[in-house]
């Protein structure tokens, strides 16, 4: 029992953060006494249009870059090529898949330049990176408010009303907006499908031209696995009941919970059964999987959370380019390059030593995170459907960086993991504080500066923290070799 | 030979300084060619300069003891904010005037200062002995640090407990209203003494004298013991060690006084500008001080009072005289606020590539 509670209590020190956020998440949600549907609608939602940014801070943390404050130059790669696709004209998911092919050059480049700041700041990135946003987005403005159309010829009375300048906000409806968001479930599956079948066959073909182990089991999954979604996403459209549930742009939770937890059950099973065969006696988490697969299923039939559940419509494709960027940052980590990344972070004098070129590294890192992050404006902004020209990109560093943080990570570690449970916890705190402090004043225009005030707390306190432990960390070297 | 020379004449004034003269010069002359009222707005960059060389000057201490420039200097701001309010809601002025006719702004000025003063130092004591335990991060910290302390006092702003009509809000009977008038205390109240115009340009020689008067007080303050240790801390803290100073306890003396001067720098901000602004009017400050600082000259590590004076002089003088040119180039448009965002931060930029910023994991 004693081992229990200590482990227990273990488990709470370590994730402290989390469970600080935890706390207070619920403490509003008790006050603001709002429905827990509705909530959850908003949280998902604002899930699916901020994760993407969020998960393009991971790779520059682990680089040893801390929080890219720098994604916002990313984030106006994206708005200037929304710009020129809407002024051409193109809309639906052409348009967009055009707005990838022009920002992407564009964040590389810019991610270059950034990416060379910082190695000329090193050990100051983050203030640099700060700075360089609001630098950054000073040059934006000067180009969209003047010098377009001002110096540059440009004639689109839609976007210049005044011949120069870009008007204050754009409605992107009927162009840009849900360009992604409408593509549907079936045919999200074919194209990550393929994509998973490409990736299996080009790693094991570049690992066999390279003399390296090919790693046929973990290749052979995959192929299987994209094999199976492709599948089901071709032939699942002449099944009409398959059609009917997984045919839409938009799934309902209650299924996503109903299959999803099925899924789950019927994996942990196979593997359970497997294992006992084997032999191996570890099953907790195995055990732990299909619980929550029962518990997921369960939810559909109680009312309360069957209620939850249906006010909750999830966009396949944002949620699948999602499951993209966690896998693509996993397999980076594992190469030759995501392997060089890991060293440079921990220590940039053995890098040296061992013969990696620190600086290009960093800024491979930095173009990288700039390109993800040019991606999840794009992203963010067909989702959202209103595009405010000038000062869009202002917060989305600031945003994205508190949400990671509040997922526990540090300026020194940042996963997958503490990027998604960190953006749930951010806007789900994001949607009730400002709803609790209206009950608790009677007066919502306090809610603007609760929001404010959380984000930049958030990162107060964690960076303070970790400049804290690092000096600690210091003064115990300094008295050991004393 | 030559061009030796000029390279090295140009580190020395540093090129960002030299672009900014450069484009104010350039754009005072655009100014006079086009037939803009030159003079008013001389005078102006005089009053705007008053008003801020304090604020700008807070920058110093944290230079010289080797924090770097002093982001979170807006917590000095906030500190300073409840000072004039105080004043008000107390009615300092009317009271006095009512003794001592004549003499209740200037009252209310102490007053203000004193509260501001106080507060600020024991802020900044807290804030510095904070800095100690994050050395080598500070300018990401302050810089956040800073941020959310404005956007917590906005919450306590908006339901603070004054009672005076001028300062609630005009529905609810509490909080701070957006901007407050400082005519019954002491707004303009420098500004007016002995002031004379000179060729049309009008002089707030009260306002300029107690600010040479402040600046004069620090510079004094760098000579004595405590302010040569201070000094000592900042150019190399193992040397200060190994001669006996406390470096931790100078760095906090350091940040106070810094937090000091930001507090009294809002209060003559105040008075110059004739209205109290609380909530979110102090978030750009600390970069506008900052990159003041940085124009005039000083590095992250090395300033001179110098530096203060001649940065704020060109970073106002900017500020004022953009607005009125871009309006006559492009007409209907007011570029400044782009001006102003690219040259501060391009200027911050430029210093922190120039210092190398830190080097630690190597």
């Amino acid at each position: 029992m004693n081992k229990l509670l200590n482990s227990l209590k273990k488990a709470i020190f370590d994730n402290k953060v989390i469970a600080l956020f935890v706390v207070l998440c619920v403490a509003c949600m008790a006050i603001a006494e709002t429905s827990v549907s509705y909530i959850a609608a908003e949280v998902f939602s604002r899930f699916s249009r901020n994760a993407c940014l969020v998960l393009s801070l991971i790779i520059p943390c682990l680089a040893g870059l801390g929080m890219n404050f720098g994604i916002v130059v990313g984030a106006i790669a994206a708005q200037i090529s929304i710009f020129f696709v809407v002024h051409f004209g193109f809309t639906g998911l052409g348009g967009f898949m055009l707005c990838v092919l022009i920002s992407t050059p564009l964040a590389i480049f810019f991610g270059w330049l950034v990416g060379k700041l910082y190695n000329n700041t090193k050990g100051a990135e983050m203030i640099a990176g700060l700075i360089l946003g609001f630098f950054a987005a000073g040059l934006y403005r000067l180009f969209v408010l003047y010098i377009l159309g001002g110096v540059i010829p440009f004639d689109d009375p839609n976007l210049l009303p005044r011949g120069f300048g870009l008007r204050n906000a754009y409605d992107l409806t009927g162009s840009l907006k849900y360009a992604l968001d409408d593509i549907s479930f079936l045919n999200v599956c074919v194209v990550i499908g393929i994509i998973a079948i490409v990736a299996a066959v080009v790693t094991s073909a570049y690992a066999k031209k390279k003399g390296q182990t090919v790693d046929k089991n973990g290749a052979m999954k995959k192929v299987v696995i994209g094999a199976a979604a492709l599948v089901f996403g071709i032939v699942g459209r002449f099944i009409p009941m398959v059609n009917l549930l997984f045919g839409s742009s938009r799934l309902i939770l209650t299924d996503v919970a109903l299959f999803g937890g099925l899924a789950l059950i019927v994996y942990a099973v196979i593997k359970i059964l497997l294992s006992l065969k084997k032999g191996e006696k570890k099953l907790g988490k195995l055990i732990a999987m299909a619980v929550a697969g029962v518990l997921l299923m369960a939810g559909t039939v109680i009312p309360a959370v069957r209620e939850i559940y249906q006010a909750v419509q999830l966009p396949s494709a944002a949620y699948g380019v999602i499951v993209l960027f966690c896998f693509f940052n996993n397999w980076i980590m594992e190469t030759r390059l995501g392997q060089n990344m890991r060293t440079v972070g921990q220590n940039r004098g053995v890098a040296t030593s061992a013969g990696i070129n620190v600086d290009k590294t960093r800024i491979i890192a930095t173009c990288i995170s700039t390109v993800l992050a040019a991606w999840g404006q794009l992203i963010f902004l067909q989702n959202l459907g209103t595009f405010n020209t000038v000062q869009q990109q202002d917060n989305v560093g600031l945003y994205s960086i508190a949400a990671i943080l509040v997922g526990g990570a540090t300026v020194q570690k940042a996963t997958n993991r503490h990027a998604v449970i960190g953006v749930i916890l951010f806007h789900t705190l994001f949607v009730v504080a400002p709803l609790a402090a209206t009950k608790i004043v009677g007066d919502s225009a306090i809610s603007e500066y609760i929001r404010m005030f959380i984000s930049y707390g958030v990162i107060a306190v964690s960076l303070a923290l970790h400049a804290w432990k690092t000096v600690a960390k210091k003064d115990d070297k300094k008295a050991n070799a004393e | 030979m030559t061009k030796e020379k000029f390279k090295k004449a140009l580190d020395v004034i540093g090129i960002p300084r030299l672009i900014v003269f450069c484009f104010l010069l350039a754009i005072v002359i655009v100014a006079y060619v086009n037939g803009i009222d030159v003079k008013s707005y001389l005078t102006s960059t005089m009053k705007y300069w008053g008003m801020w060389v304090i604020l700008v000057l807070a920058m110093i201490p944290t230079i010289k003891c080797g924090i770097g420039p002093n982001y979170g200097v807006s917590l000095g701001i906030v500190a300073g904010l409840l000072g004039p309010l105080l004043s008000i809601q107390f009615n300092i002025a009317p009271a006095v005037n009512a003794v001592l006719p004549g003499f209740g702004p200037w009252a209310a000025m102490f007053f203000a200062m004193i509260v501001s003063g106080v507060l600020a130092w024991l802020v900044g004591i807290v804030y510095g002995k904070i800095l100690n335990l994050v050395k080598g991060s500070e300018m990401t910290v302050t810089t956040y640090i800073g941020y959310s302390v404005i956007y917590l006092m906005c919450i306590v702003w908006f339901r603070a407990p004054f009672s005076s009509g001028e300062i609630t809000w005009p529905l609810g009977g509490v909080g701070v209203r957006n901007s407050v008038s400082m005519e019954t205390s002491f707004g303009g109240l420098l500004n007016d003494v002995l002031s004379f115009s000179i060729f049309g340009v009008e002089i707030p020689t009260g306002l300029i004298l107690f600010c040479l008067l402040i600046c004069f007080v620090v510079y004094l303050f760098f000579r004595t013991k405590t302010g040569l240790a201070i000094q000592a801390t900042g150019a190399n803290p193992t040397f200060a060690r190994a001669s006996g100073i406390d470096v931790d306890k100078m760095r906090v003396k350091g940040v106070a006084l810094s937090t000091l001067l930001g507090a009294l720098g809002i209060v003559i901000y105040t008075q110059g500008f004739g209205y109290l602004q609380a909530y979110t009017a102090p978030l750009q400050m600390g970069f506008i001080c900052v990159a003041s600082v940085l124009i005039g000259g000083a590095t992250m590590n090395k300033a001179t009072i110098m530096n203060v004076i001649i940065g704020t002089f060109l970073y106002q003088g900017l500020v004022i005289f953009t607005p009125p040119v871009s309006n006559q180039l492009l007409a209907g448009t007011d570029i400044s606020d782009t001006m102003r965002q690219i040259i501060q931060n391009g200027v911050i930029l430029y210093a922190l590539v120039k210092s190398k910023g830190g080097s630690s994991n190597e």
